[in-house]
């Protein structure tokens, strides 16, 4: 029997590593990609609990986060298209016009 | 042989392992195409963790929805944006990436100690009701208390796909 507690530190670690992505990678493809980690590793935690407490409303959870992250996969990766017609290239570092 | 190696611990075992290492992969590559494809392995492997908590549609619609469908319209992205293979891995110089590291360590286990204080002292997760996890329990809920999250949702993606459109427009 595999306790809550291991789920959690699972979840915990995807979502360090899906933070690191997001950090230290250049391609905003990837940093979207690791944003979908993080949002796995929530996932993961609330079906977690949603077994520990034995009540469905951890489930229904996830289903709305997956929603969301469907509808912002969509609008996040316009603006990617929507960026990359302008500059060329998917690399966060050459979007700096705002920079000081 | 009866021992600690039930199922459920092997295939969680392995499930974790899956999902850590194709996580490292998918922020090691330089080429976003091979990262998008262990994502997929990663949303595959955390699909096999839902099933062992017992959420068996939570695994279909992940897979389905999240591998099968956001994953796609990834890889098309990036078949349409055709980026190179970048000449430098990560965007920041070692002493940020140990840093991040340092950071990340300190975030999972302060969470342990917060998680292994509060779960000390119930070890054994409760029964589970006949019918957990399964469509017809998620859907008697999004059809009764959470209709209007429902609906909400439904507007959020009309607005997003609208968006999408939108913004993805050559030209004006």
């Amino acid at each position: 029997m595999v306790p809550v507690f291991a789920y959690i530190v699972l979840s915990a670690v995807l979502f360090a590593i899906g933070v690191t992505g997001v950090l230290v990678k250049r391609s905003a493809l990837v940093i979207f990609m690791s944003i979908e980690l993080m949002l796995n590793a929530v996932n993961l935690a609330l079906a977690a609990f949603s077994r520990q407490h034995a009540g469905p409303e951890g489930q229904v959870f996830v289903f709305f986060v997956m929603a969301v992250a469907a509808a912002e996969a969509a609008a996040g990766l316009a603006i990617i298209i929507a960026v990359f017609r302008r500059k060329g290239s998917t690399d966060v570092t050459d979007v700096h016009l705002m920079r000081w | 042989m009866t021992g600690v190696l039930s199922l459920e611990t092997v295939l969680f075992a392995g499930a974790a392992a899956g999902a850590v290492i194709s996580a490292l992969l998918v922020i090691w590559q330089r080429n976003p195409v091979v990262s998008a494809l262990f994502l997929v392995a990663n949303l595959g492997c955390v699909a096999v963790l839902f099933l062992t908590l017992g959420g068996e549609f939570l695994a279909a619609v992940q897979v389905i929805i999240y591998a099968g469908a956001i994953m796609v319209l990834f890889l098309f992205v990036i078949m349409l944006l055709n980026p190179e293979a970048q000449r430098r891995r990560f965007a920041a110089g070692p002493a940020v990436l140990g840093l991040t590291f340092a950071l990340g360590l300190l975030f999972i286990a302060a969470l342990w100690r917060a998680v292994a204080a509060m779960s000390s002292g119930a070890p054994a997760l409760p029964e589970v009701p006949s019918g957990f996890g399964s469509a017809g329990s998620l859907g008697r809920l999004l059809f009764t208390g959470y209709l209007y999250p429902v609906e909400v949702t439904g507007v959020l993606l009309l607005v997003s796909m609208v968006g999408a459109v939108v913004l993805a427009r050559r030209g004006t």
